[in-house]
């Protein structure tokens, strides 16, 4: 075990726990952060997307000795009242169905929509498709994403 | 008012009825049922804010009303689309009341099972009832309060008015009318007077969902509750001999290492019963990560099972299950199948002479298709929370039907008829994999050893490696043809790795006067159990296939020949078992061609295929128009078309079939699970292809036939016929026809 203080959502936190442990499990059991999902642990299908520094990455694959000072935002994180512009767009489309996938959906997009604020069909497919949705709600992403690029700029 | 206008929707509501030879009833007693029962009183009276009204629906003086979904929520929509009929009889806004999931309680709600897609079909009647019973209660204080006759009052919005200017919330007359006795045979709204029904209504949950809240059972947290793993044989056909914990143990955080028996020995499994493997070790610790870890330390070894034979009871009867000892692999499970093939197989059905027809035949069509295993992945992986002291046995449990574990979990955890409480927390995904609730009994085993709360979580890994697959199946259509090119017989001959697929009263029975079908099983020690549309999504891949090339072999349009097959079947049906309705079957093609323009057949840059199916109480067709990019195919655009009945919520059966439409084409192309020496080849999801957002339609278009039909199910409905309209389409773009799943192995 060793000792951490981590950046989440702006707060400084401290955590207790094997330098190996993935983000993902920091975050869910020592912080009770559980918007950021466990999907399959190996970064295939995204699930556990949180910004690192204001990216887009997979949580699982981060072992918590390698944030240092490094600035982690989670889903709960993204917008304090949950209404950031990804989020809306969301809500508008109603585009959830069991909605497991869709915090690690929504960091990924709000992530793409930083670096391109208007971003094609193509780039879409090029920066979603390593987030898995298994009840098959890729038009409608497709479609808040570009909702969300309209209202946000 | 509606009609429920067709024998089938009987027959399956039979069926559900009798369903794991348990004590499931459905919706017969609902009247007398719904005066609050001695539990639900004790609630009203423990509760002063706030009375319940039937079972369903909670209201507090300040107007505060919760309605309570009855059915587990796996991203059907139902948390949305069933309070839905609630509110509609019950005259409330429905942007303003609380919806909230009910606790398993199944004498409370009657039926809490989704699945099959039943959900919507079982409520229809049961929960509008609901409504309009709590509506009539609130009417009948409010005239006595006022001393007008009810026939006076007016129901709306969440409260009740009278001519003479008086009014009161629903909030203010909730207790009085909880002292009256529930009335029976309140009339229901005519359709044509439904003001929320029929209209679109966003998720009820969706606002927890983008907020990342705590909703599924791998959220759940509990004080001093500890993590737990299992360990199950690297592979079908091996149990543990024994295994050595001392590194484990060892281990920071680590509490215990144990191996432990599922069901006990003189269980007799029921329907939704299967569990791959029944000793397993459990590894308990404090957190994810250590137990994670700890876990790869644990030393087993493993030995072969013998061939055993198991009792089921299940579906109404007791059978013997047998379950092969040995290593299976795909390769072996292909030619048992061939071999099946050739051999005589048990007669499903049989019209007219067929024999006779294939010997005067002047062309035979004769086509094989073939499927793998596939595993369900729900994006949330198996998990279950349990809390099992002397008094009460809790759970917080991800279940497509808590009733089926009643007895299992009696049995098996020796509990106590009562003892149970479970929450149902949203699912991450079902598709018929949390039919299967064996996970429950293993997370109540590790808390009772551990006399603490534990949560169990498989990994993704665990839950490919440890499944209840959909069966590997194969299917060959034959057709006889004439000197003029009429089709005089069909025989289909199939089956399946351990359950074949055949539906042999679905179409094309009962529109060709000689007609065979024939099916075998091949027992298997690998798991495999419902998985969207049983059955059906194989059997139609395999049916829609062949009409199609049989079409062409005749040369005739393949969507024009659909119809006309089915306008035979509908005015001179072959057979008395015919299991569809042919004229709503000729709805969802008529409607699919109107809407996709049929008739300008292949655009300049894409080529289409149709397909069309009925199961499971709806039916629905599709257009897919593709292209081939680089190689690879290129789903340009989907035009489906569906007869779901009267649609209730039109945003939330939209997005089902839309999501059914991408499930079918990712299975068609990509879904393959191969075993080697037992083992699944595929392991997690790097290996394991899922369809992903560059894969998926660049359009879909869903259509619904204007019905007045009691609504039926869309989750599996829209899924069988996806796989070959894509086929078909595949080939209208390459020249090749596919026959083997996944398609993708075959361009």
């Amino acid at each position: 075990m060793a000792k951490f203080q981590l950046k989440v959502n702006g707060k400084a936190l401290n955590v207790d726990a094997d330098p190996t442990t993935p983000v993902l499990w920091v975050l869910r059991d020592h912080l009770d952060l559980v918007g950021t999902k466990f999907g399959c642990g190996v970064g295939s299908c995204g699930a556990c997307t949180i910004h690192l520094n204001g990216r887009a990455l997979k949580s699982c694959q981060l072992p918590v000795s390698a944030v240092g000072t490094q600035e982690i935002t989670t889903i709960e994180g993204l917008a304090a009242a949950g209404d950031h512009p990804v989020q809306k767009a969301w809500l508008e489309l109603d585009v959830a169905q069991c909605g497991y996938c869709q915090t690690g959906q929504i960091m990924a997009a709000a992530s793409l929509l930083k670096s391109k604020p208007k971003p094609t069909d193509e780039d879409i497919d090029n920066f979603m498709s390593g987030n898995i949705c298994r009840c098959g709600t890729y038009t409608r992403i497709k479609a808040a994403i570009k909702k969300a690029s309209e209202t946000s700029n | 008012m509606e009609n429920s206008n067709n024998t089938y929707d009987r027959r399956s509501f039979l069926k559900i009825s009798s369903l794991s030879g348990g004590g499931l009833m459905i919706g017969f007693s609902w009247l007398a049922n719904l005066m609050p029962n001695e539990a639900m009183a004790a609630e009203v009276a423990a509760a002063p804010e706030g009375v319940l009204l039937t079972g369903f629906i909670k209201i507090t003086p300040d107007n505060k009303i919760t309605l309570f979904s009855p059915n587990p929520e796996f991203g059907t929509n139902v948390m949305t689309s069933l309070p839905m009929l609630i509110a509609e009889e019950l005259e409330v806004d429905f942007n303003a009341v609380v919806v909230e999931q009910g606790d398993y309680d199944t004498p409370r709600f009657k039926n809490q099972f989704t699945g099959g897609s039943n959900a919507m079909n079982q409520a229809w009647i049961p929960l509008r009832t609901a409504g309009a019973t709590a509506r009539q209660m609130l009417l009948q204080a409010a005239a006595n309060q006022w001393n007008v006759p009810v026939t006076e009052l007016k129901a709306s919005k969440g409260s009740i008015s009278h001519a003479s200017g008086k009014s009161a919330s629903y909030g203010a007359l909730a207790s009085e009318a909880a002292k009256l006795t529930a009335p029976s045979n309140v009339p229901l709204k005519k359709m044509a007077d439904f003001t929320l029904i029929g209209t679109p209504q966003k998720n009820k949950v969706g606002k927890d969902i983008v907020a990342g809240h705590s909703l599924f059972t791998m959220d759940y947290k509990h004080p001093g509750m500890l993590i737990a793993m299992v360990i199950h044989p690297p592979a079908f056909g091996l149990e543990l001999k024994s295994f050595n914990a001392t590194e484990a143990l060892k281990m920071p955080g680590i509490k215990d290492v144990f191996s432990f028996e599922v069901y006990k020995d003189s269980y007799e499994r029921a329907g939704f019963d299967t569990r791959a493997f029944n000793k397993l070790i459990a590894v308990v610790g404090n957190s994810t990560w250590e137990v994670m870890n700890a876990r790869k330390k644990v030393v087993a070894e493993w030995s072969p099972i013998q061939t055993k034979k198991e009792m089921v009871a299940a579906w109404g009867r007791k059978k013997e299950e047998t379950i092969p000892g040995g290593l299976e692999s795909t390769d072996q499970h292909l030619k048992q199948m061939q071999e099946m093939q050739q051999k005589p197989a048990r007669l499903l059905r049989k019209d007219g002479n067929p024999e006779e027809a294939f010997a005067k035949a002047k062309k035979v069509l004769e086509r094989t298709y073939t499927a793998p295993f596939l595993a369900h992945n729900p994006m949330e992986p198996i998990s279950c929370f349990a809390h099992i002291t002397a008094e009460k046995a809790f759970f917080v449990a991800p279940i497509q039907i808590p009733e089926f574990m009643k007895q299992n979990l009696i049995a098996n955890l020796d509990l106590k008829d009562g003892q149970i409480e479970m929450k149902l927390a949203r699912m991450g995904g079902g598709f018929g994999r949390r039919a299967y609730g064996h996970y429950i009994v293993e997370a109540g085993h590790i808390s009772k050893k551990m006399n603490a709360p534990v949560k169990l979580i498989y990994t993704r890994e665990d839950d490919l490696t440890n499944g209840i697959y959909r069966p590997s199946y194969m299917i060959t259509y034959r057709a006889a043809i004439d000197e003029n090119n009429n089709v005089t017989a069909i025989a289909v001959k199939g089956g399946g790795i351990p359950e074949g697929a055949i539906h042999e009263n679905r179409f094309p029975a009962g529109a060709f006067d000689n007609y065979i079908a024939e099916g075998w099983e091949i027992p298997s020690n690998i798991t495999i159990g419902a998985f969207r549309a049983p059955g059906s999504n194989f059997n139609a891949s395999a049916e829609q296939s062949f009409l199609d090339e049989l079409a062409e072999t005749i040369g005739k349009d393949p969507l024009d020949y659909r119809i006309e097959l089915l306008k035979r079947a509908k005015a001179n049906p072959v057979g008395k078992r015919n299991e569809y309705n042919a004229d709503r079957y000729i709805g969802v093609l008529e409607l699919v061609k109107e809407k996709s323009n049929w008739i300008a057949k292949n655009s300049k840059n894409s080529k289409r295929g149709v397909a069309a199916y009925f199961c499971h109480n709806s039916y629905a067709a599709h257009v897919v128009d593709v292209s081939i990019k680089d190689g690879q195919p290129v789903v340009e655009n989907v035009v489906s078309a569906l007869d779901c009945g009267f649609v209730v919520n039109p945003e939330g059966a939209k997005n089902m079939v839309e999501g059914a439409v991408v499930d079918g084409i990712g299975n068609a192309l990509y879904g393959n699970l191969k075993f080697d020496k037992g083992a699944t080849v595929q392991k997690n999801l790097n290996n394991y292809r899922i369809i992903r957002h560059r894969e998926a339609p660049k359009k879909i278009e869903v259509h619904f036939v204007k019905s007045e039909v009691s609504p039926t199910g869309l989750g599996e409905p829209p899924f069988p016929p996806v796989f070959a309209a894509l086929a078909n389409a595949l080939y209208k773009a390459t020249g090749k026809r596919l026959y083997n799943q996944p398609f993708i192995n075959e361009l």
